[in-house]
């Protein structure tokens, strides 16, 4: 979106490249994203999101540098969404897709439940403290908390329960704003997404 | 009005808040919530924070949930010394790496034993959980190997040479394991030890004065918990 150049590795993860050796070297958490600058290596992606945005010095919407309070609503949903979005969608898409390909054990249906019930909880938060009297998660314009939550949100759209935010009208009506402000970007990092939601039915009936 | 903080110092993260101020010497209207008396949930402190946890800001109106948004508005708003969280940007992205690590690594993993040990067993009367809490020891030695091999390494605070507020979060969650003596499980690392040492020593006495809640559940906790 920022016109920036990188050069892209991409690891696949379905096919366990993240373990690899040379991976190991760039981040031995085996984990992506990461980012190698000439040598200065970083994990963790809200740090390297800040990294980026500081290193390039990004329009001001997107992490608020001037102004502390709008700076305070920004952080304070990116400290909240490890535990709270991050934690129920990663959790939901794990019990219902990725556990059960990786154990060949069936769906834990029990698990599954709590989860859904947890999700809801954490919509409904979004929706009321939130998304409360604003457009965005932290003021009147887009920043990265709204990508980072947009982006975990997907991984319900992945496994098909993407109904437990679009029965939140103000939910709903946040995501296809932070979409239209994003695309053609949006749907091109989504499309792996997209691809697995429209083969979803199939690799489900078989878990 | 002076800046409000609602804590209660058997919370990691609101001893880390409590104590940035108190070192500042930044005058605040103190305002306790006992957990383990459930006052979080009380309806008057909802209304306040209807998240109803720990700590949380109240300056002149504008309320701020989450440690790390608290610690930096505080840093923010006050003009801190740099070091707590710096300006130069690769320092800056060290501290900002492990804040955003922390939450599911050293957070989880000391939290849930801690819940395990000691507040579970304390809510529902039920004896302690031994599989769940021989599964969180394990996850914090894993946690406790990746800060002394990646975080740590050949450093003596994670940003460097100077304390951040990255190494109050991280030693706050980890003292809470002294609480249910599980503090070995940081202390058989010499490079974790030595770096709980070296940011209470760059703390004290305000460390000391966090601690209180802690080094009484850490008294009682033979007699009270271990037993359940």
């Amino acid at each position: 979106m920022n016109n920036i150049t990188f050069e892209s590795r991409q690891v696949a993860l379905r096919k366990g490249e993240h373990y690899g050796e040379e991976y190991k070297k760039i981040n031995p958490f085996c984990l992506v994203p990461a980012i190698d600058d000439e040598g200065f290596k970083l994990t963790e992606s809200m740090a390297i999101v800040k990294y980026i945005i500081n290193k390039y010095n990004l329009p001001e919407h997107w992490f608020p540098r001037q102004n502390l309070k709008h700076q305070a609503r920004v952080e304070e949903y990116l400290q909240w969404h490890h535990a709270n979005t991050r934690f129920c969608c990663g959790s939901l898409l794990l019990e219902l897709v990725i556990n059960p390909q990786a154990s060949g054990k069936p769906v834990d249906h029990v698990a599954v439940e709590n989860l859904r019930q947890k999700t809801t909880v954490m919509i409904h938060q979004l929706e009321s403290y939130f998304l409360k009297d604003k457009n965005y998660l932290a003021g009147d314009e887009i920043s990265i908390a709204d990508l980072f939550a947009v982006c975990e949100l997907m991984q319900l759209f992945v496994c098909h329960e993407h109904s437990l935010y679009e029965k939140s009208p103000i939910v709903k009506s946040w995501m296809e704003r932070i979409k239209n402000q994003t695309n053609p970007y949006f749907d091109e990092a989504h499309k792996i997404v997209y691809r697995i939601h429209d083969g979803y039915k199939k690799i489900s009936a078989k878990l | 009005m002076p800046l409000r903080l609602y804590y209660d110092l058997l919370s990691q993260p609101s001893r880390t808040a409590y104590m940035l101020l108190k070192m500042n010497k930044i005058s605040f209207e103190a305002k306790e919530v006992d957990l383990m008396k459930g006052e979080h949930k009380a309806e008057s402190f909802k209304k306040e924070n209807q998240f109803g946890l720990v700590p949380f800001l109240d300056d002149d109106g504008f309320k701020v949930i989450e440690s790390v948004a608290i610690l930096k508005y505080i840093i923010g708003k006050n003009k801190l010394p740099d070091h707590w969280y710096p300006s130069e940007l690769k320092a800056q992205t060290r501290v900002e790496e492990y804040l955003r690590w922390y939450p599911s690594n050293t957070r989880s993993a000391c939290v849930n034993l801690f819940l395990q040990l000691v507040m579970i067993p304390k809510f529902t009367g039920n004896p302690v959980d031994q599989e769940a809490v021989k599964g969180c020891r394990d996850k914090v030695t894993e946690m406790i190997a990746d800060l002394e091999s990646y975080f740590l390494r050949g450093k003596k605070f994670i940003a460097g040479d100077k304390i951040s507020i990255a190494d109050l979060l991280g030693v706050c969650e980890l003292v809470q394991l002294y609480g249910c003596h599980e503090h070995e499980l940081y202390e058989k690392s010499p490079v974790v030890k030595a770096w709980v040492e070296n940011v209470k020593q760059e703390t004290n006495p305000c460390f000391d004065e966090a601690m209180v809640k802690i080094h009484h559940i850490h008294k009682v906790f033979l007699t009270e918990y271990a037993q359940k």
